[in-house]
């Protein structure tokens, strides 16, 4: 008990990082969310996408270039690995899991071609990134917890821009309903191609920000990379679907959710968890918080019942 | 307005399971043509709408719209000239999204969708007024979700939906054959005043033979795959229900077998 105690008096000091990380993989899990929750397909690309955009932004940098156009290289980067999945689905009509964990596999070898080897480190101190696990205490712009917390807020107002606008509002209607969709004239496979684009380029964007994070890029640094997404997203609904229902608020919502999942994991490791579980972990809390709703509606279905006896409280 | 020239469509070829829906099929709508669709069990009716629609391609002949020949367009491109309502509620709209971003969908059909903002404030007084001519009291709902609407609301909306751009055509599957038939009734009045204020030229499928009679200003009969009774004008006013079995056991020779049409 005391060596708990011990240990747990370590978290504060490991929590800037853990909310670091939780706001970098916040961002591939809002890209997770667009397909996962408005287009209703459940896209494995993100495994290999992700270590392509980080891969793709340390080449970069390596080569010199400015580290926004690396990160624009890396959203674009990423923007085609959707694109390839989305043509797999769409125009290949393979199923569309199948699709992703094609490009999925694919994009391992692709990856291994473009950093030309498993791992490649970049030295913050001879390169200019924009933020760096280093800097997580300092109170600065560079600081990763504010860097990209900024940029959260400008990804998700955009994508709020977005999804408003009329090709943005054919896409989410492709997603509930494709069959009406058709019937009102919208090109839902361009559109699912659309999707799973913006979708997989947040996600190597994110990948990108992670690697500049922990000073290199590495081809497995996704791997698992969709259970955290879906991680975030049902812990950000967990939390917030009752209160937030607003499009932008939502994509907040599975930010926060992606930063309590890293908080959560820092927490465990803090009190002294095998690292080694940490995935076996990680699958555990998603299989559990997807059969909540599931056996809320299956046993708990009284809603009646339950005003009832708020009523009754109240009277009491 | 509505041009099919003989098409044919045989679903699962050369299985166990062959199934000729569409056998040679032609038939002409003349603009302003509210056409009243019965027949049997699989007798080709939705398959008739659904490939009009370009739900998927036919095996041969040709599809024209006033005049543009439609035959090898998808279904989304067709959607420009055609506006559908389903057999089930669900189909017509998308129920994680709001009345008005359904309507604004719907408004769009056949334009390029841009970057430009989805709803604007003056699309929504229109869809307002559009609204409350359902006297649904949904014009006070715009932002609610379809979701939490009820079947003949839903149906009701996507009625609205299909016509709200004055299509050149107007397809409606069997549209009242999953409401009870107090809201059956108020659909299919609403219907027939919308298409009469709009002269639209529609196909409409039903399985109530005096729904058949009573609505439009032709009735055609079909029998495995084709055409098989025309009529239109004074001689369709004067039609009655035994006229129409009578009919058919001459054309097709066998009884008119449709379960709904025994039950109704």
């Amino acid at each position: 008990m005391d060596l708990i105690i011990t240990r747990l008096a370590n978290l504060p000091g490991a929590l800037p990082g853990a909310c670091a990380q939780g706001l970098i993989w916040g961002i591939m899990a809002i890209g997770v969310y667009l397909t996962f929750r408005i287009l209703d397909v459940a896209d494995l690309t993100v495994d290999g996408s992700f270590a392509t955009g980080g891969a793709v932004c340390v080449i970069c940098l390596l080569a010199g270039q400015n580290v926004w156009v690396a990160l624009l290289a890396a959203l674009i980067s990423g923007l085609i690995c959707g694109l390839v999945t989305g043509l797999l689905h769409t125009f290949m009509g393979i199923p569309a899991i199948l699709s992703g964990i094609l490009t999925q596999l694919a994009l391992y070898s692709i990856n291994l071609k473009i950093l030309g080897k498993s791992n490649q480190s970049i030295n913050v101190d001879k390169y200019d990134l924009l933020i760096s696990l280093r800097w997580v205490r300092d109170l600065a712009l560079h600081n990763p917890v504010i860097m990209v917390a900024i940029l959260t807020v400008a990804t998700i107002a955009v994508l709020y821009w977005f999804f408003g606008t009329e090709l943005g509002c054919s896409i989410r209607a492709t997603g509930s309903n494709p069959q009406m969709s058709r019937a009102q004239g919208i090109n839902t496979a361009r559109n699912t191609v659309l999707g799973l684009m913006v979708s997989n380029g947040l996600v190597a964007l994110s990948g990108a920000l992670l690697s500049q994070y922990q000073g290199f890029a590495d081809v497995s640094m996704g791997r698992g990379a969709i259970v955290i997404g879906l991680a975030a997203v049902i812990i950000g609904e967990a939390i917030f679907s009752r209160i937030f229902h607003n499009f932008a608020l939502i994509l907040f919502s599975v930010s926060v959710g992606a930063v309590v999942y890293y908080i959560v994991i820092q927490l465990v490791l803090t009190m002294g968890l095998d690292a080694n579980l940490l995935k076996l972990l990680s699958a555990l809390v998603v299989a559990i918080f997807l059969a909540v709703p599931y056996w809320k509606g299956k046993y708990f279905a009284k809603p009646v019942v339950k005003k009832t006896k708020k009523e009754d409280q109240t009277h009491a | 307005m509505l041009d099919i020239q003989n098409i044919s469509k045989t679903f699962n070829a050369g299985t166990v399971n062959e199934k000729t829906a569409l056998d040679g099929l032609s038939l002409h709508l003349n603009e302003g043509d509210f056409v009243t669709v019965i027949g049997g069990n699989g007798a080709g009716k939705s398959t008739m709408l659904n490939a009009v629609a370009g739900v998927w391609p036919v095996d041969e002949g040709k599809i024209l719209i006033d005049g543009v020949d439609v035959t090898r367009l998808g279904e989304y491109q067709r959607a420009a000239y055609i506006g559908r309502v389903f057999q089930d509620p669900m189909t017509g709209t998308a129920a994680t999204m709001q009345i008005e971003e359904n309507l604004a969908l719907a408004a769009r059909r056949g334009q390029r969708r841009t970057l430009r903002i989805g709803i604007t404030k003056e699309e929504r007084e229109r869809y307002r007024t559009l609204l409350k001519t359902l006297d649904l009291g949904l014009e006070n709902r715009l932002t609610a979700r379809v979701g939490l609407l009820s079947g003949g609301q839903r149906q009701a909306l996507t009625l609205l939906m299909a016509t709200m751009n004055r299509p050149k055509l107007l397809l409606l599957d069997e549209h009242t054959a999953a409401l009870d038939p107090k809201t059956a009734l108020k659909v299919l009045t609403l219907s027939a005043k919308i298409v009469e204020e709009n002269k639209l030229t529609t196909l409409m499928i039903t399985h109530n033979m005096k729904d058949a009679i009573k609505y439009g200003n032709r009735l055609i009969m079909m029998h495995e795959g084709h055409v098989i009774y025309d009529v239109s004008g004074e001689e369709k006013k004067k039609l009655k229900v035994a006229d129409l079995l009578a009919k058919f056991q001459v054309a097709s020779g066998s009884e008119l077998a449709n379960d709904r049409m025994m039950l109704s």
